[in-house]
């Protein structure tokens, strides 16, 4: 196994233990599902209705964040965190592409046969 | 024409050719590479590995290696593969591979061919987000010259 495999398979792992430790709990499973609605949030705003401290809401979206899930931005000396699909995206559009491979591979087959 | 969930990928497409020359295109592992694109060292047989070089121009490279599952003449020709295997450098063979099914269907102006890709639920969400990432702008690319060339040969 070459040092590159290696690395590969080790980041692979990390990304994705990274990845279902953020999404196994409810309460950042909660705070994703309000960032999915679309807009940026402040703390203030993620932390109302809810039963948590603003501590405990920033130590989630950490770990949000960490697995590439939130991104933190800031607006004037706001803070404000909105939601970063781009893990879950790209593995989409990873299948969104092999169906187009079969489209031209098959239109290749069409021509290759009816010939 | 398709339809496909986050596990499976499924196409079909009425060929004006008969189940017997349409079979003949999927199994001869020479006629196989003509159209998909790859050059097979061997026969295909159940339970058996075939593979070769990819010999799109940029990715030769890239060896494509299938396990033959199912030949039933005519009707159904399945096998195991790894998708996103785009990295020589990769030993892909641990990943779950998915399973590629041909199902043929006799019709009055030749065969309705079915090809059913299952099994992506399985693969990790993060390698293929990396192997999206590591191939997109060659296959965009490519899908354009095949798009070129199919529509200037009548």
């Amino acid at each position: 196994m070459s040092a590159r495999r290696r690395d590969n398979a080790g980041r692979d792992q990390r990304a994705q233990a990274l990845l279902f430790f953020a999404l196994g709990d409810p309460t950042r499973l909660a705070l994703l599902a309000k960032l999915s609605r679309g807009s940026s949030c402040s703390i203030v705003r993620l932390t109302e209705g809810s039963a948590l401290t603003r501590q405990a809401v920033t130590k989630h979206l950490r770990v949000l964040q960490h697995a590439g899930l939130v991104r933190a931005v800031r607006r004037g000396r706001e803070q404000l965190y909105r939601l970063e699909p781009g893990p879950i995206d790209d593995a989409k559009r990873a299948l969104e592409q092999i169906s187009r491979q079969w489209d031209a591979a098959l239109l290749r087959l069409k021509a290759f046969v009816e010939e | 024409m398709e339809s496909s969930s986050t596990d499976r990928i499924e196409k079909r497409v009425e060929l004006k050719a008969t189940p017997a020359r349409v079979w003949r295109a999927l199994t001869d592992h020479r006629e196989f590479g003509k159209w998909f694109g790859v050059n097979l060292e061997s026969t295909f047989v159940p339970g058996k590995p075939t593979r070769g070089h990819i010999t799109y121009p940029g990715y030769e490279h890239v060896v494509m290696e299938v396990i033959v599952q199912k030949m039933e003449p005519e009707r159904l020709f399945s096998f195991n593969w790894h998708p996103y295997a785009i990295d020589p450098k990769v030993d892909y063979s641990k990943e779950p591979p998915t399973l590629v099914e041909f199902r043929l269907e006799p019709t009055t102006t030749g065969t309705l061919l079915t090809v059913i890709e299952s099994g992506f639920d399985r693969i990790p969400l993060a390698r293929r987000a990396e192997a999206f990432r590591m191939n997109s702008n060659g296959w965009a690319e490519q899908t354009k010259n095949i798009e070129a060339h199919v529509s200037q040969t009548p």
